[in-house]
């Protein structure tokens, strides 16, 4: 389907709700908004529920016999399990403060899209079918039955958040729409209520160890290809290693790092960091192809799937004998490392706390999950002057920093990239705050939902971060958005496309690597997209 | 239509009153056993709805990060972020306490607009929270000084708080500066959801029901302070009030219709509390987006259901892609050849 | 129950905060209500008496505007139909005369402190 222009999308944007009761709005499942469900595959080989073809654009979405049960039951259960879930379902007093904060109703206006009533499609199940109060009075409690009508609008909404939690920044009583929407998911998966775009990367990930389902020798000959690259750019080759038992660290990243630009130029950054570490201070990274991706559609699925692909980092660190951790450049990856690896599959006796083999510093932070972020860890060797840096070989770039929803608002992690964005270029500007740090937007696409299919939505919901985008970029001519996430990579490309066509999408790590000078190196004519380096520009 | 309802409702309760302790003349059922019922629903439903909320587990440390982690780099240590990020249990209760007495959320309030040519502004929108903190306070207040009737002799705090409540010295009997916060906080938080459209759409009638009791309760009482015909002798209200604190309960004469209805009102508050969104008053407190320090990668914090899982092992892995990995010069740890011996084995469990 | 250590202690401040006036009390000699010194040479005071129950401090407040501003001295009494001099120390306190025994009596159950006596000073 096609999408309409930027300037006629935005035009026709409105925040008016209907005057019909939320209740009695009908669902309309509108193309270019929702992704299509999953194969059977997919879910057959993870085993998960109600492996079956279904259309959502269908009546007949082939629901188990017992789906109502189940999934009344699973609310139960999950609501014996999650304090968080309990209390979100309970206390929320619809003030409104969380309604307008979410680029989904910003871009779209659909009043669905407001976290608030988000929240209400399943908290009126729980008033209707679980409460007192909700089975006596129904409505005027709030209150409504479960039938197959509110079942597909609660899968039509669960798959159109983002779990960006910045809805969550603003409410009086921090009620986290993610965490509804995680546990939505989760019981909707309980009826095989899912995504293509979700199932089929977890099952991957499962099998081959990452997303993109790159089996190993593939996955090396990628990382073969950038050094062909690197090579060819600088005249040295780094040279990696795979899967090596007893190297000093293993080195985590998502996939999407691994295959789709701009994120290979950032693998790129890693190579040449890892390979001046290794050159200069004897550092031993190894990469796995086991454990090969950093990211983990299980969170976007269930916390049993996210537990299980989970799992591999630390199995494969202890078969390795490694000493910790090193993860690369991802937003959910960060979310899952920091809130609940060492919960799910820790604390992993078997690694030491991080240590800075180069500084020496203590990453005390990490002492239990013993998993540091790649751009902390730069950040120290940066302070501690460990990098020689050529800051002007990113003198074309005029820089903002968009901040991943997970690592700002479930880490804290605000400081650690702007210091080495200021360090790797001359150029630095902040967008408005109201969209950056903790209040930052979600590139459109994140939780799973980096489809084509609902390239709509997407767009809309990249509305606010594009547009903060085009402030700096109209104030001060600002052509490069840095993050240190792949999704942010990959769906913030085609969202600049859209709506700003002349800024350019990196991580930090390409900018990293283009400034950093490895000993020996040959004089660079270009950086690592292969174009052409400031001052390099007549030679041509 | 939500709203009509609520108000039908909140009206039925005044008729109520009004019939039952007047017409029917039953004050005894108002005066003595409602209230006594309205406390010990509150209290035992409040701490029913709050032990329920405890046996929930608390799997996952989830804060919302709001600033710089203070658990991070020296280099990157923040001393204000620490109430809006903390790693410590003190920072945490730091945090809590802007949460629960200052409405710290609410305080980063902004509203959206998107102005043509493709302009999306974010403006400053601090009404919310400013009318939400008067409302609270002057709710808190008010409770406050109706311990007036509640003791003998009145401790001397509740003694002040009524004369710097009424420190303005308008109206005979003063008027109280409280009473007045009160209405108008409540006027706007009931008018937004009259007003503006998207509010309109997501309110409950259990949104409108506790603002029009409320609003009526404030309004009863200020009848029976300052309106000629609605005005009681206070006298047999405090001994009406101090019967029920001291288990010795009267009812006595002269005691006016008005107070019926502001006493049966309340007494409905106590009671509809505990199974209403009105329980955020404990909720906000056990919130774990706001409860937990964020320390989740330096301390360990075991899930108390945590279950072993089935994983891919790197065994499987390794059956699976043997061939291709050799090929490609991977290191693998069983030998290309001892392949055709191997027998798949049968997933792991993790703990 | 998880984060019993919290929660419990929670629930105690909040049940004895909530439950102050009923353990505030205790020990405390059963409330009697309140008896009020009244004049004997009279049956009725310038109004009827729950006339004057809810409006006396309206009253009071008047005659000091239309005394001490307006320089009016008398008010007309409908019950006893008959002027009276529009003054508290006058024409109240001639009758009740005690002002402890009288006026502090309802005010202090109420925490009633109302500013007449920050003019007259009345020796006890």
């Amino acid at each position: 389907m096609a999408i309409s222009k930027p300037d006629v999308l935005y035009r026709n944007i409105s925040h008016k709700p209907p005057e019909t009761n939320w209740m009695d709005v009908p669902l309309e499942i509108k193309p270019g908004r929702y992704c299509y469900a999953a194969d059977p595959g997919p879910l057959e080989y993870v085993g998960m529920p109600n492996p079956r073809k279904w259309n959502p654009k269908d009546d007949d979405w082939k629901l188990p016999e017992n789906w109502k049960e189940t999934f009344i039951g699973g609310m139960k259960e999950r609501l014996e399990k999650f304090r968080s879930f309990k209390i979100f379902m309970d206390i929320c007093v619809r003030c409104g403060a969380c309604a307008d904060k979410c680029h989904y109703f910003i871009g779209s206006g659909d009043p669905k899209n407001m976290p608030v009533l988000r929240a209400e499609l399943l908290r009126s199940v729980y008033r209707g079918e679980i409460t007192k109060a909700g089975q006596i009075l129904g409505r005027f409690a709030g209150g409504r039955e479960l039938t197959e009508n509110v079942l597909k609008e609660i899968w039509y909404y669960y798959y159109q958040c983002s779990e960006c939690r910045r809805c969550s920044v603003f409410c009086p009583y921090g009620i986290d729409q993610a965490e509804i929407t995680i546990i939505g998911r989760e019981l909707l998966n309980l009826l095989g209520l899912n995504i293509d775009w979700i199932a089929k990367p977890a099952a991957n990930c499962y099998r081959t160890g990452n997303h993109l389902g790159i089996q190993p020798h593939a996955f090396k000959d990628m990382i073969d290809f950038f050094c062909d690259d690197i090579e060819e750019i600088t005249g040295i080759r780094p040279e990696p290693t795979f899967n090596k038992k007893g190297a000093d660290y293993l080195f985590i990243t998502p996939s999407g790092d691994v295959f789709a630009d701009p994120g290979t130029y950032t693998c790129m950054g890693y190579l040449i960091l890892f390979h001046y570490l290794k050159e200069e201070y004897g550092m031993d990274i190894t990469w796995s192809t086991y454990a090969s991706e950093g990211g983990n559609f299980g969170f976007f699925t269930s916390h049993e799937l996210m537990k299980r692909l989970n799992a591999k980092m630390y199995m494969e660190a202890k078969r390795l004998g490694v000493k910790w951790i090193l993860g690369g450049e991802c937003g959910h990856m960060w979310r899952v490392l920091h809130q609940y690896m060492d919960s799910m599959n820790g604390p992993p006796e078997f690694l030491e706390v991080p240590v800075s083999p180069v500084t020496g510093t203590r990453f005390d932070h990490a002492a239990s999950t013993k998993m540091i972020h790649i751009v902390e860890f730069v950040a120290d060797l940066i302070k501690h002057n460990k990098l020689p840096l050529d800051k002007s070989r990113n003198d074309n770039l005029r820089v903002t920093f968009h901040d991943s929803c997970n690592p700002s608002r479930g880490m804290g992690f605000l400081e650690e990239p702007r210091y080495v964005i200021n360090k790797v270029c001359n150029n630095f500007f902040e967008m408005p705050l109201e969209t950056i740090r903790e209040q930052t937007f979600c590139c459109g696409g994140g939780s799973g939902l980096n489809a084509g299919e609902n390239e709509e939505i997407r767009l809309m919901g990249g509305l606010p971060r594009a547009n903060a985008v085009k402030s700096v970029r109209d104030r001060h001519g600002v052509n490069m958005l840095a993050n240190v996430c792949a999704i942010d990579r990959a769906t913030l490309t085609a969202m600049m496309d859209y709506w700003q066509p002349d800024v350019g999408v990196t991580g930090v790590h390409e900018m990293l690597g283009n400034a950093l000078i490895l000993p020996g190196e040959q004089e660079r004519e270009t950086n690592l997209r292969g174009e052409p380096l400031p001052g390099k520009e007549e030679e041509e | 239509m939500k709203a009509i309802n609520s108000l039908i409702l909140v009206l039925a309760l005044i008729v109520i009153a009004m019939l039952g302790a007047g017409a029917l003349g039953i004050e005894y059922l108002f005066g003595v056993i409602i209230p006594y019922l309205a406390v010990l629903i509150f209290i035992v439903g409040f701490i029913t709805k709050m032990v329920g909320w405890g046996k929930s587990a608390v799997p996952f440390r989830i804060p919302t990060t709001c600033g710089q982690a203070t658990k991070s780099l020296p280099m990157f240590k923040d001393k204000w972020s620490r109430l809006d990020n903390p790693g410590t249990k003190l920072g945490t209760v730091g945090r809590m306490f802007f949460e629960v007495v200052l409405f710290r959320s609410l305080f980063r309030n902004t509203k959206v607009e998107l102005h043509p040519g493709q302009y999306v502004a974010y403006s400053s929108s601090k009404w919310l929270w400013i009318f939400a903190l008067i409302f609270h306070y002057t709710f808190l207040i008010i409770v406050l000084r109706h311990l007036r009737f509640f003791t003998e002799p009145i401790p001397g705090v509740i003694v002040f708080l009524d004369q710097a409540d009424s420190m303005l010295q308008i109206l005979t009997p003063p008027l109280f500066i409280s009473s007045l916060l009160i209405l108008v906080a409540l006027g706007y938080l009931l008018l937004r959801r009259f007003f503006v459209p998207s509010m309109r759409y997501i309110s409950q009638p259990a949104d409108y029901v506790p603002l029009f009791l409320i609003i009526s309760i404030v309004v009863s009482g200020m009848l029976m302070r300052y309106v000629g015909p609605f005005k009681t002798d206070l006298m047999p209200v405090k001994e009406l009030a101090m019967g029920l604190v001291q288990f010795s309960p009267t009812v006595p004469e002269g005691i006016g219709l008005t107070f019926y209805v502001h006493f049966f009102l309340f007494s409905v508050l106590l009671m509809y509390f505990p199974f209403s969104k009105l329980m955020h008053m404990g909720g906000v407190f056990l919130s774990p987006t706001r409860n937990l320090p964020n320390d989740s990668r330096e301390k360990h914090h075991a899930n108390p259901w945590n279950y072993p899982v089935k994983v891919h092992t790197y065994e499987e892995y390794e059956d699976d892609f043997r061939e291709k990995m050799v090929e490609a010069d991977l290191p693998v740890v069983k030998p290309l050849e001892e392949k055709a011996e191997e027998t798949s084995e049968n997933d792991e469990k993790k703990e | 129950m998880y984060n019993a250590k919290y929660i419990i202690p929670g629930l105690i401040i909040f049940a004895l905060l909530f439950t102050f006036p009923f353990w505030y009390n205790l020990g405390a000699d059963a409330y009697e209500p309140v008896e009020l010194e009244l004049p004997e040479d009279y049956d009725d005071c310038l109004e009827s008496t729950e006339y004057m129950r809810t409006e006396h401090m309206k009253m009071l407040d008047e005659w000091r505007d239309i005394y001490v501003r307006d320089g009016y001295q008398m008010y007309w009494s409908e019950l006893k139909e008959q002027y009276f001099l529009m003054s508290l120390t006058k024409t109240c306190m001639d009758c009740h005369d005690n002002k402890e025994e009288f006026c502090d009596r309802c005010h202090d159950q109420t925490a009633v402190d109302p500013y007449c006596w920050d003019c007259h000073h009345i020796e006890p």
